[in-house]
């Protein structure tokens, strides 16, 4: 390279003459705005920001100028050359957006297509529902206890004050289960329990008191299968054993059960009955869960679930019989307790409106399917 | 129990507006179940009115008789002029009174009675039948002959008490004093508190020596037995309508004055009742035990051999009555019949009534032996008022003078074993204890005395239970009377706190969570009914011996096809596939978690333990010997597509890896290790059979096969009709309940070193003891190990398989090198060589 030239003259070099530069950026702008695609953007880039560019080419040229000539120079091409790479930048963004774009356009499928690879499983909706129930009352500090579906008499019945040839133990209608060879008929003592209220009696056996228990379960009577009757079929039964408790606090158990289960505004009503494992006895009633009530004297609206009447017979309820503590070990004078028990065959129905107990026996999975995991 | 309320205001002054549904709600609220209000008459519109027939015509030209009568109905039609009507009935003749329906009159039913031409002539009405009147039968077959001193034209709405409410009770059988309207009547009183007349509150004479003999030898049985003689009973007296029609309103069917009149008592009082014709008694009526093999034949005809402990009435011959439940053929009241030759009506004349009172176990007993249910034992079994036999006797004793112009005889029979009122002592305030209300000594007096007790005392009360309570018993019995009549709806809420539970229990939650998983899985849950036959372990191809084969079995099944408890859950679910199956849905995915009955191989009897005290622990666990072993089995049955093909691609059929993969779903979920090797079990193919085996390790390990998994024997498949190639898995589910708790694995922030290894074996060697050995020999580095591909081919060799796994090492403390990583993977390779005779692929 030969030494500066003191009297060089910028303005002589033709390409970093200020309009020569302007020309050059005004020209690499206007080929990477008229770039419409990546591939033409770089095409573009090569010929405008490349190695071999005009621009930077004149870049070159500055090493030649004069000194004071340097400067000036120097700060035009740089300036023009920062327009050109902001412009390509720019572009960039541009056209990778827009390419983007036409990618997920390219990309969108028909999202309404079926998709059912893997059919669903469900769990059946009896076993959901006492699930349920039970968790109402776990979260209230109750424990789940159970006990054997093939059950002994004396749990069956005699402990909860079945006494033998009681009318109430006729009106059970029992499987009785064989005995030993050599034993006929019903001398094995064992039975299909015909209630979860055995394990009332289980349950005070094992455990000290306080007891708070709910116990959901298979229990079997021998009924033909149909419509509205099945031999198998489910119970949950609630027993607390505690001191002083009162046929208040059953009310109020059963109260928070129902708002539990049904919602807030539900309502329940007991009416004296009789069992001889509960004295006092009731029928625990809940306001129908279908009409709420608004059939009661409305023809115009008859509901089928409650017949009209307004309520709906949930189960039977009561003070444990003290002589059911004395047979399990609880002294009567010490403590009080209460028990409910209902069939959840009959809240599945009325609750998720079925028609025919046949469904809820056969397995046919287009009836269990829908209920899926939970209820 | 059904009450008339025109009937029911004979005891209780209810307000004149109080309509049936009134009445139940009142009852429904002191605890009587008044399951309906049945309205009679409610559609009925007259005139309907007495009727004489004056002429009858006798048409005979139709296909059966027809009758065209005059009747004069008097000024009823407005003409008083007789009414021409047609009949098809022929039960009455000229002169007879009859019940006439006449034109513009509506009949139950809303059957409009208009003049019609019909058999060629104009009927103008109707002659009634009962049925079309809505009475119900009353034995008459045909229309209804008035006795002759209704006057024509009376309103025979109101004569025939035609419009009335009937409550229907289903009376619980602790309440046997409902069964009778003296006990309704008295429900009724106190729910209104109003006063009641006690229909049993009527002068009786007292006993005496000249009444017919009666000897109770059996006093525990018969505690009570009170006799009474009418004689001079006129054959031909009939019932009177309001009578016939209390009876029929109440249910039961008119039959004879002397029956109606017994059977209208025990309705009035509750108290069984039963008339003798003296002249067929023989000597003494006793009462006894029968003697085992004694033979009476009852009212209704059946011939019955007695067990010795029926209670029996008997004359000198034997037995004339099962006492309680039925009487004898030999002894009863002879219908009224007119002699063919002189026309005079004969039947009987004088009879004897029998009021008792008898054991209500005793008479439960009898009854349900001979499969013999009464009106009579239905009462007593649900105890009788002892002290109302004297009232029922004279009640009918009045009745029969009364109706059947009998002559009441002076003697008066009463056997009486010597009874205490019972009496039950509480604290003032034991109702306001049961209830959680304060109800007050003075509420509490007054209930218990509105029952029919007597009270006294102040802090303890000393409560004595009226006569037709044999249900009061207990403290608690006397507070649910008290709180029942302050009413159950009076009572208040309030929520006790139960102590800190403890939650669910491991079992509880892994039977959740095996449901949750298989249910996630694809499964849907099917609860079947645990009844099976014997023949399903043939069609599973059990061995002989096969314990599954021993089984619990019902003395009274619904069926006798399925008299036995499943002792395997495949039955059950392979019949619900089955079911599914046929009914259109082919791929299936089912599951079910449930008992199975296992006898135990030493079978002993429940012994009834006593009520008056905790058994002894010896005595729980001898009940708890007597029942078969009992837990809960896991079975899953697949059949179809198990990924169905679609627009994704192609679908996959169930086969047996799925039903080996729901073992290892489950397991995952109990947390128990489960072992999976090749097994061979009845219902399963002998090559595609997976046997599940819980390994426990430690000091003691030990191994427990829980079941089995995979495709079903083929002859499975058709013995039971199932589609091909189903399959199915059943585990011991209670036996993969564990408490172990899951150690937290360490995870190392160092790199991975992968590692892939095929090795060829022979083609019987299992998998899984090819990945034991790898495991083994690849030492602590080897972070997991996969399965990724198994290989057969010509290029292999015949009976060779190829399997591919890729290894990932890992050490906690350093990034591996690839010789460290290199080392592991061929130490593993070297020790599965040694065990399986694997070769390195390749090598």
């Amino acid at each position: 390279m030969s030494a500066p030239n003191k009297s060089y003259d910028p303005v002589e070099v033709e390409a970093l003459k200020p309009e020569e530069i302007e020309r050059m950026r005004d020209e690499a702008l206007a080929a990477f705005a008229a770039a419409d695609s990546l591939d033409a953007l770089q095409a573009a880039k090569v010929a405008h920001a490349g190695g071999t560019s005009p621009l930077s080419l004149a870049n070159r040229e500055i090493g030649a100028l004069p000194p004071q000539a340097k400067a000036e120079a120097g700060k035009r091409v740089g300036q023009a050359r920062a327009a050109v790479g902001r412009g390509l930048a720019a572009r960039q963004t541009e056209l990778e957006a827009e390419r983007d774009a036409r990618v997920l356009v390219e990309e969108a499928v028909d999202v309404t297509l079926p998709y059912d690879r893997t059919p669903a499983g469900a769990r059946h909706p009896l076993t959901t529902i006492m699930e349920r129930v039970a968790d109402v009352f776990v979260s209230m500090g109750y424990e789940v206890a159970e006990g054997p579906e093939a059950e002994v008499e004396w749990f069956n019945f005699d402990a909860l004050n079945f006494v033998p040839d009681h009318p109430a133990r006729q009106m059970q209608d029992t499987f009785f289960v064989e005995g030993p060879e050599g034993t006929s008929g019903d001398e094995s003592g064992v039975v299909l329990r015909t209630h979860t209220s055995p394990v009332q009696a289980r349950a005070l056996l094992d455990r000290e008191p306080p007891v708070y228990i709910v116990c959901p379960g298979r229990v079997y009577r021998t009924d033909e299968l149909d419509a509205t009757h099945t031999p198998v079929f489910h119970q949950i039964e609630l027993l607390a054993v505690d001191e002083g408790l009162t046929m208040a606090d059953l009310k109020g158990t059963l109260d928070h059960m129902v708002k539990a289960l049904f919602g807030p505004d539900m309502k329940t009503r007991l009416r004296p009955n009789y069992f001889p494992f509960t004295e006092p006895s009731a029928e625990m009633d809940m306001v129908c869960y279908v009409c709420r009530g608004e059939s009661v004297g409305n023809p115009d609206r008859p509901c089928r679930t409650c017949g009209s009447e307004g309520w709906i017979e949930l189960g039977g309820c009561g003070m444990v019989n003290p002589r059911v503590l004395t047979a399990c070990g609880v002294d009567p004078e010490k403590y009080s307790g209460f028990a409910f028990g209902f069939g959840i065959e009959r809240m599945l129905m009325f609750r998720h409106n079925v028609e025919d107990m046949r469904d809820m026996v056969e397995g046919d999975v287009r009836f269990t399917r829908p209920f899926g995991m939970e209820i | 129990m059904r009450v008339p309320l025109s009937w029911l205001r004979e005891y209780v002054d209810l307000p004149a507006a109080a309509t049936g549904r009134d009445v139940q709600e009142k009852l429904v609220g002191v605890g009587l179940e008044v399951e309906t209000v049945e309205q009679l008459g409610a559609d009925l519109k007259g005139p309907l009115v007495v009727g004489q027939v004056l002429t009858i015509e006798e048409l005979t030209e139709f296909k059966k008789p027809i009758r065209f009568c005059t009747v004069d109905v008097g000024q009823a039609n407005g003409t008083d002029e007789p009414q021409e009507i047609v009949c098809g009935a022929r039960n009455f003749a000229v002169g007879d009174k009859v019940v006439v329906v006449l034109p513009g009159a509506v009949l139950p039913g809303g059957f409009a009675i208009s003049a019609r031409k019909t058999y060629g002539k104009k009927s103008h009405g109707m002659i009634c039948s009962g049925d079309e009147l809505g009475m119900g039968d009353d034995g008459s077959g045909g229309i209804i002959v008035l006795p002759p001193e209704h006057e024509v034209g009376t309103d025979a709405i109101e004569l025939l008490e035609l419009v009335d409410e009937v409550l229907d009770i289903a009376v619980t059988p602790d309440r046997g004093y409902c069964l009778s309207m003296r006990g309704v009547a008295r429900e009724t009183a106190t729910a209104y508190g109003l006063p009641l007349r006690d229909p049993a509150l009527i002068d009786v004479p007292g006993p005496n020596a000249h009444g017919y003999q009666v000897e109770v030898s059996d006093p525990v049985g018969c505690d009570r037995f009170t006799a009474r003689t009418v004689t001079g009973l006129n054959p031909e007296a009939h019932s009177p309508i309001w009578l016939k029609r209390r009876l029929q309103k109440a249910g039961m069917r008119p039959i004879s004055l002397a029956v109606d009149i017994t059977n209208y008592v025990m309705l009035e009082l509750g108290q069984p009742l039963h008339a003798y014709d003296r002249s067929r008694l023989e000597g003494a009526i006793g009462v006894r035990r029968a003697e085992q093999g004694e033979k009476i034949t009852t009212l209704e005809g059946a011939k019955r051999v007695l067990d010795a402990a029926d209670l029996v009435i008997t004359d000198e011959r034997g037995p004339i009555g099962l006492a309680g439940v039925m009487g004898g053929a030999h002894t009863e009241i002879a219908d009224a019949e007119p002699d063919p030759e002189t026309g005079e009506v004969k039947g009987t004349t004088d009879v004897v009534i029998e009021a008792a009172h008898f054991d209500q176990l005793s008479i439960a007993r009898t009854a349900r032996r001979h499969k013999l249910s009464s009106e009579a034992s239905k009462r007593f079994e649900r105890g009788v008022d002892p002290e109302a036999t004297s009232a029922a006797a004279q009640r009918t004793v009045d009745l029969l003078v009364l109706l059947a112009g009998g002559t009441a005889e002076a003697g008066v029979t009463e056997v009486v074993a010597p009874t205490a009122p019972r009496t039950i002592t509480i604290p003032a305030d034991h109702p306001d204890k049961v209830a959680g209300v304060a109800y007050g000594r003075e509420t509490v007096v007054r209930r218990l005395q509105q029952v029919g007790c007597d009270v006294y005392g102040q802090d303890a009360l000393t409560v004595t239970v009226p006569s037709w309570r044999p249900d009061l018993t207990d403290p608690n019995d006397l507070a649910e009377e008290v709180i029942r009549l302050e009413g159950y709806e009076n009572l208040p809420s309030t929520l006790p706190s139960a102590p800190e539970g403890m939650g669910l229990t491991q079992r509880q939650r892994t039977h959740r969570r095996v449901g949750i998983a298989l249910a996630g899985a694809g499964y849907v849950e099917a609860l079947n009914y645990p009844f099976i036959g014997e023949h399903v372990f043939d069609e599973l191809l059990l061995d002989a011996e096969d314990s599954n084969r021993r089984v619990v079995k019902l003395v009274n099944p619904l069926s006798d096809e399925e008299p036995a408890l499943r002792t395997t859950i495949l039955p059950g679910l392979l019949a619900a596939l089955r079911r599914n199956d046929s009914r259109g849905s082919h791929d299936l995915a089912l599951f079910e978690t449930g008992t199975v009955f296992h006898p135990r191989e030493e079978q002993r009897t429940a012994v009834r333990l006593p009520v008056d005290r905790r058994p002894t622990e010896e005595e729980l666990a001898g009940l708890d010997e007597a029942l078969p072993y009992q837990w809960r089995n896991v079975a899953v049955v697949l059949t179809g597509a198990r990924e169905q093909a679609g627009w994704w691609g192609k679908g996959r059929p169930a086969d047996w890896a799925d039903a080996v993969e729901a073992a290892r779903v489950v397991a995952r979920e109990t947390g128990v290790e489960l072992t999976v090797r090749k097994g061979q079990y009845g219902p399963w193919h002998p090559g595609r059979c997976a046997e599940l085996v819980v390994v426990t390790e430690g000091p003691e390990r030990s191994e427990k096969v829980a079941g089995y998994a995979g495709e079903l024997h083929p002859r499975v498949i058709k013995a039971l009709g199932l589609p091909a190639r189903t399959c199915a898995m059943e585990l011991e589910l209670d036996a993969l309940v564990t408490d172990a708790v899951l150690q937290a694995p360490r995870i190392s922030t160092f790199p991975v070193a992968t590692q892939d290894v095929a090795l060829v074996v022979d083609a019987d060697v299992p998998a899984v003891e090819v990945e034991a050995a790898l495991r083994e020999g690849a030492g602590e580095l080897l972070e997991s190990l996969r399965l990724f591909d198994v290989f057969t081919g010509e290029q292999l060799g015949e009976g060779k398989k190829s399997l591919a796994y890729a290894l990932r090492f890992r050490a906690a403390d350093r990034t591996l090198t690839v010789d460290e990583a290199s080392a592991a993977r061929d130490a593993a390779a070297a020790l599965a060589g040694e065990r399986t005779g694997a070769v390195v692929r390749g090598a």
